[in-house]
């Protein structure tokens, strides 16, 4: 049997039903090989890094492991921004590269590049072949490695000459063998009913919960918690979705952009309730005042997290959905008090709002809020980077887990548009909305290709304000309107200094979306007025396949609220 | 307070395990100031140690982060731990003059040290023990002039 079938056959025994790729000449040998297979799909994007985000969107989705093939040297390198992006939010990957046979390892021959050494601090875990017997073993681990303990990408590094020879046996292993990996699932159970205590005990108790619920599947324990004890949520970014944000427990995203009610609570609270957080920059903004008299717990199954930022008084090391079935068993039912109603009355006070007057155009947070209006309530929402990523966090409300993937940690800008499309292959069934920026979307728009090839229900909405949006919006905050750079309409002959008031300003955008998506035989759209917003939503909506819409929003809105880097949660930007 | 703390850390025997670790430690912004590593009674099993400047609690980080390389099996900061057996080994170049030679032998009988090659001009020592000894071995030398030396950095093993 050759190493290009056991690659095949390993990835048919650990499930495998997709897999997204980009052939290379240090792969032919396994792209040789799927050609004869039917019942493993292979969704060829037209740039790697379209191919690793569409496997993380796909993984993010389905909770499966996304599996990318690609070549040696540039194929491998072009991976790279999309493992790290899947490393940052746990996400479990196989990326498998070819590499130059072996021979000539060492030698800069072609297309050879270092990808063990190149993934090291990107991947949970990497591996250069080096002898055919070790090939299903190392995918054994590779799969087990990805998907169990905290996830994470796994790069496997493969030598052309590996995939050609031949395995005398070849059995693939039913277990694995890591003396050095043992995830720990199971909580300390005396850590665990000190967290009942401490919840007995606390007047001003919050939840803090982050995607690491979501992971691990706890979503239902974590909603049964806080019905219980009546406990306020807060959710980060990427635990969106986790607990049903139309509760009237639910208090928001906290953090830079997040709301009045979510960043108060946590500096006010005497007791905080983490679970699957890393207690981001992000989240905390200033340490000194964060959940500053509060006892913090912390529920998490990567010990490198507990006390990593902020020092835990009970931590539990452990899967979040077993903590929490287990701490339910000793949690009491908590009731009411003047912090439920505290909370409460800073969410009616503060909700987030934004200028509604459709003034220089439609403003970008109504067409995401119309999407709770327009979108099925299954949708998937999947965005990039940058300002309409913050709106999008903020003004749609999630109910269920798994409805929004984002890039996270790393923020990487044009994850979206790709990793919808390895959304959408893995949801057949749902809608998959992609929300984008102007500049993100330019990212990876080749994907548009592989979007009307596999006629994926995706719908890309791009909020066209002509800016990089959220670096002019510190621009325009802390850097005196100086917008260096961040114009996407500046050309030849622009004025050297521009606030974005000059009347030479062009009038035209490059490129033509509409156009663009058309050339791709894609339905494109171009919405300039607010009252044409609503229509256009529901027309795309209405069939199944891809769309493009364009909206042209207005240039200079900010997203608030906001908390300027480094500062405390109370030193709120409320905006104008 | 930031202090010198003695890692080691066992791990398995394959390609490229001393790479991740100390990548991870420069990745994480620190800086490893002696290494050493080496087969052990398992051929399996390798063990390395390695020193690293940092306050206990920055070095309980690291220690957690070493311990989620898949390959790293255990991890011990042996720094406030007594039962352990500590030694280095050094090779020393000193200048030596006649009238200076008696002096630096004197010192080698005190400290047990031998000497590998005599010159002209200079003495070539080995010295092996605990690594205070070792760096109090080479400030007693120095006043001599010392040309050069190399010390292995601390290994250790369990009481």
């Amino acid at each position: 049997m050759k190493g290009a079938e056991v690659v095949i056959d390993s990835l048919r025994k650990e499930g495998v039903k997709v897999i997204f790729g980009y052939p290379g000449g240090a792969v032919i040998p396994i792209f040789d090989e799927l050609y004869e297979v039917e019942d493993i799909r292979f969704v060829l994007a037209r740039h790697e890094q379209g191919a690793v985000h569409a496997a993380d969107g796909y993984a993010r989705s389905t909770g499966k492991v996304g599996v990318c093939i690609v070549t040696s040297g540039p194929g491998a390198t072009n991976t790279i921004t999309g493992i790290a992006t899947a490393k940052m939010d746990s996400v479990p990957l196989v990326v498998i590269s070819g590499q130059v046979k072996r021979e000539l390892i060492g030698s800069d021959a072609f297309q050879e590049t270092d990808m063990v050494g190149l993934t090291r601090p990107i991947t949970k875990h990497n591996y250069l072949v080096q002898r055919i017997e070790e090939l299903p073993v190392i995918m054994k681990e590779a799969f087990y490695i990805a998907r169990s303990g905290r996830p994470g990408p796994v790069s496997v590094d493969i030598p052309v000459d590996i995939t050609l020879s031949d395995i005398k046996e070849y059995d693939y292993p039913s277990e694995v063998n890591l003396p050095g990996y043992k995830p720990v699932y199971e909580g300390n159970v005396k850590q665990i009913r000190k967290v009942a205590e401490e919840i007995k005990k606390a007047e001003r108790p919050l939840l803090y919960i982050g995607g690491g619920v979501i992971i691990s599947g706890g979503c239902k324990e974590i909603r049964e918690l806080a019905k219980i004890a009546n406990i306020p949520v807060v959710s980060t970014l990427m635990g969106l979705g986790c607990f049903d944000s139309t509760h009237e427990l639910f208090l928001g995203m906290p953090g830079m952009h997040g709301t009045y009610a979510a960043n108060h609570a946590l500096i006010e609270c005497d007791l905080l309730i983490a679970v699957g957080v890393r207690f981001d920059d992000r989240v905390t903004g200033n340490l000194k005042a964060f959940a500053k008299d509060a006892k913090i717990i912390h529920i998490d199954i990567d010990p490198a997290e507990i006390s990593k930022n902020v020092k835990a008084h009970v931590p539990v090391v452990g899967d979040a959905k077993r903590v929490l079935s287990k701490l339910l068993e000793y949690v009491e039912p908590r009731r009411k008090n003047w912090w439920n109603d505290t909370v409460s009355s800073w969410k009616k006070r503060y909700p987030l709002s934004y200028d509604h007057k459709d003034a220089d155009g439609i403003p970008p947070q109504y067409v995401i809020d119309l999407l709770n209006e327009v979108a099925p309530e299954d949708s998937i929402i999947v965005t990039d980077v940058g300002q309409h990523q913050m709106w999008a966090a903020q003004l749609y409300r999630y109910r269920y887990p798994r409805t929004l993937l984002t890039s996270g940690g790393l923020g990487t800008m044009g994850y979206g548009f790709p990793a919808a499309i390895g959304a959408a292959i893995g949801n057949p069934d749902k809608t998959v909305i992609v929300i984008s920026g102007d500049g993100s979307i330019q990212m990876n728009i080749q994907e548009f290709a592989t979007a009307h090839l596999n006629d994926v229900n995706v719908k890309v909405l791009i909020m066209n304000n002509a800016y990089l949006g959220m670096v002019r919006q510190w621009q325009d905050l802390f850097w005196n309107k100086r917008y260096a750079a961040t114009c996407l309409k500046r050309r030849d002959g622009c004025p050297p200094k521009c606030d974005g008031s000059e009347v030479s300003c062009p009038e035209y955008y490059c490129p033509d979306f509409v156009k663009l998506a058309e050339s791709y035989f894609i339905k494109g759209y171009r919405v300039r007025k607010t009252e044409e917003v609503k229509p256009i939503l529901e027309k795309i909506m209405s069939y199944k396949g891809p769309a493009v819409v364009e909206f042209v929003v207005r240039r200079e809105e900010n997203v608030f609220p906001m908390v300027p880097a480094g500062k405390s949660l109370d030193e709120m930007l409320l905006g104008s | 307070m930031e202090e010198k703390h003695s890692i080691v850390v066992t791990v398995i025997n394959r390609a490229g395990v001393l790479a991740r670790i100390s990548s991870l430690i420069t990745q994480r912004g620190y800086n490893i100031e002696n290494v050493i590593g080496a087969p052990t009674e398992d051929p399996n099993v390798y063990k390395v140690n390695f020193g690293i400047r940092g306050t206990d609690e920055q070095i309980e980080k690291i220690v957690k982060q070493l311990n989620k390389l898949i390959d790293v099996i255990k991890v011990e900061d042996i720094s406030h731990k007594k039962n352990y057996i500590l030694r280095e080994y050094l090779i020393i170049k000193v200048k030596a003059k006649t009238s200076t030679r008696t002096d630096i032998f004197e010192l080698i009988n005190v400290f047990r040290a031998k000497i590998l090659d005599v010159a002209k001009n200079f003495i070539t020592i080995e010295l092996s023990g605990p690594p205070r000894k070792v760096s109090r071995f080479i400030e007693l030398l120095s006043p001599y002039g010392i040309q050069q030396y190399i010390r292995t950095g601390e290994i250790a093993l369990r009481e």
